[in-house]
């Protein structure tokens, strides 16, 4: 296990996903609500990095950071060396609320973002890259069903399909498998293992399910409390092949003791701190 | 399938047997109370009547239903994308919705004299706009922030958002709420009829009903009436059908 808190990359690597020094407040009624303080890390290209934290730290804020929704107050949001000033296709969005649209078919769904993002697909090309998609995630039979006739896991691996049509560089993932039951999470687990052997992206997953971290990811961040900074930074020492079993040998078993004592002294620090 | 036509059909067979058996055991007169058997006969005598005055009522709720449907989507837009529109309009539109639309109806009248056209229409816009544009605002102001940010990761502007998401969306509520301004519109462009000299429409088919005391024709345009409000009503049920049909099946 190695602890890395400078979130710094080998020389020479540009990183897919960096922030440095992210600082974000939200401007409410009563005054500011610092979320971010400080943040820096960096994800390289290809990487699967898991972000955990305590509720309300910060990490939805986040995602919007990066996705360019929204603008750091201080610090930098770098995707592949480049400052994020708007929104940019070359980054997908999923969250724990899959909000596929009703009217549209699956398939239709799914094809949503090529009819927004430029590209020079012919129709016959949009279709074939969603089907794909849909075949990968096991639903390739259910095309043209409307949201509302699937599973909550089937909708979700719709919704992923959806983030991952137009090839984007980047995948976020805010709490994709929250609302699942244990099972069908576990299944979804799976499903997120084959689409990054086929599908090539850099994908950040918030969560709050450290197995889930751990099974899915090379790296896990703690978020501190809020305003928060990287707290610690784990590597995960599971290799690419993973079962599930896996979440319960040696090495797998301390790291999640040690993540769930690192989001015990995130949490400590609030309740230590004065009631506002 | 039979079921669905046999019911409606007996229960209005019933309804014009009870009708008719209430006037003849009571011994009414004409001038006292129509009865069913009465109502083709007046049909037959006005006919010529009812198809230009039919036309005129159906004509007039439909402009002004569609000058509703018009109003009513951009203040429900602008209602539903600002929150400080919402909260400077609200109280506005709730105090004109309170006020009875017939007192409104002399005004109307006595301002545009003799313009019966604009006065009809303006009547039937002026009762049905309100739940159409309350519930485009709310369709709108309660879109999830996900849909939104999904569609603005991307790229897209705020008409597309609107355009792919926002407006589809609130499809099922807008047509929910033309059910109501339908019935509405009709109301108005009724009342409007009725109130004003010299008019045009059923309503004045019904007022000169009235001073001439044929009770038959009276009754028969209040037949025509609902039948009209049932054509019309149905017309929005199949344009729902149509455009918002995919509502229906999510909440089974
Ligand atoms: N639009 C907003 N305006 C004001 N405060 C917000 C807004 N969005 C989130 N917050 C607050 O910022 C903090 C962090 O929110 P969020 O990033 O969603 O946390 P997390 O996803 O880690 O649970 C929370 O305390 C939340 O109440
Ligand atoms: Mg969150």
């Amino acid at each position: 296990m190695t602890e890395d808190d400078s979130g710094t990359l080998p020389a020479g690597e540009v990183s897919r996903i960096e922030l440095r020094g992210v600082y974000y407040a939200y401007r409410t009624g009563t005054g500011h609500l610092p979320v971010l303080d400080g943040l820096t890390f960096a994800c390289g290209t290809g990487s699967f990095t898991a972000v955990v934290g305590p509720s309300g730290c910060g990490k939805s804020t986040l995602t919007r950071l990066i996705a360019g929704l929204m603008l750091p107050d201080r610090g930098e949001v770098l995707l592949h060396g480049e400052p994020v000033r708007s929104p940019r296709a070359t980054v997908g969005m999923a969250f724990q609320n899959p909000v596929l649209l009703e009217w549209r078919t699956i398939l239709a769904n799914v094809l949503l973002p090529l009819e927004i993002v430029p590209n020079r697909l012919t129709r016959e090309e949009r279709r074939n890259r969603a089907r794909e998609l849909l075949a990968l995630v096991g639903l390739g039979a259910f095309e043209d069903r409307r949201p509302s006739e699937l599973s909550g896991g089937m909708r979700q691996r719709a919704s992923l399909c959806r983030a991952l049509v137009t090839r984007p560089e980047v995948l976020i993932l805010d709490e994709p498998f929250g609302a699942l039951d244990a099972f069908t999470r576990e299944d979804l687990w799976q499903t997120m293992h084959a689409l990054r052997r086929e599908e090539r992206f850099t994908c950040l997953l918030i969560t709050h399910d450290l197995r889930e971290s751990v099974f899915l990811a090379d790296r896990v961040v703690v978020l501190s409390d809020r305003p928060a900074t990287a707290q610690v930074t784990m590597e995960v020492p599971l290799g690419d092949k993973r079962a599930l079993d896996d979440l319960y040998g040696t090495e797998a078993s301390e790291l999640q003791a040690e993540l769930r004592q690192q989001i015990r002294i995130a949490q400590q620090a609030r309740q230590t701190e004065p009631a506002a | 399938m039979k079921r669905q036509v046999l019911v409606p059909v007996a229960a209005l067979v019933l309804f014009a047997l009870a009708w008719e058996f209430l006037v003849w055991v009571n011994g009414w007169p004409d001038y006292k109370m129509a009865s069913p058997s009465d109502l083709g006969p007046a049909f037959w005598k006005f006919r010529g009547l009812f198809l230009e005055h039919s036309w005129e009522t159906l004509w007039r709720t439909v402009a002004g239903l569609l000058l509703s449907v018009a109003a009513g989507l951009v203040l429900g837009m602008v209602m539903g994308l600002s929150r400080v529109m919402r909260e400077a309009l609200y109280p506005l539109l709730v105090g004109f919705n309170a006020i009875p639309k017939a007192t409104v109806v002399p005004v109307i009248a006595l301002i545009f004299v003799g313009a019966h056209d604009m006065n009809t229409i303006l009547i039937a816009f002026l009762i049905s706009f309100f739940p159409i544009a309350v519930s485009i605002s709310i369709g709108l102001s309660t879109l999830e922030p996900e849909y939104r940010d999904i569609l603005r990761s991307l790229g897209a502007s705020r008409f597309t958002i609107f355009w792919k998401i926002a407006l589809p969306k609130t499809l099922p509520e807008f047509f929910g709420a033309l059910k109501v301004a339908v019935t509405l519109a009709f109301i108005g462009t009724n009342l409007m009829e009725i109130v004003e000299p010299h008019g045009r429409g059923l309503g004045y088919l019904f007022d000169s009903g009235k001073i001439s005391a044929d009770y038959p024709l009276m009754f028969a345009v209040l037949i025509a009436l609902a039948l009209l409000g049932i054509f019309l009503f149905y017309c929005v049920v199949v344009l729902e059908k149509i455009f918002a049909g995919w509502a229906e099946r999510s909440e089974t």
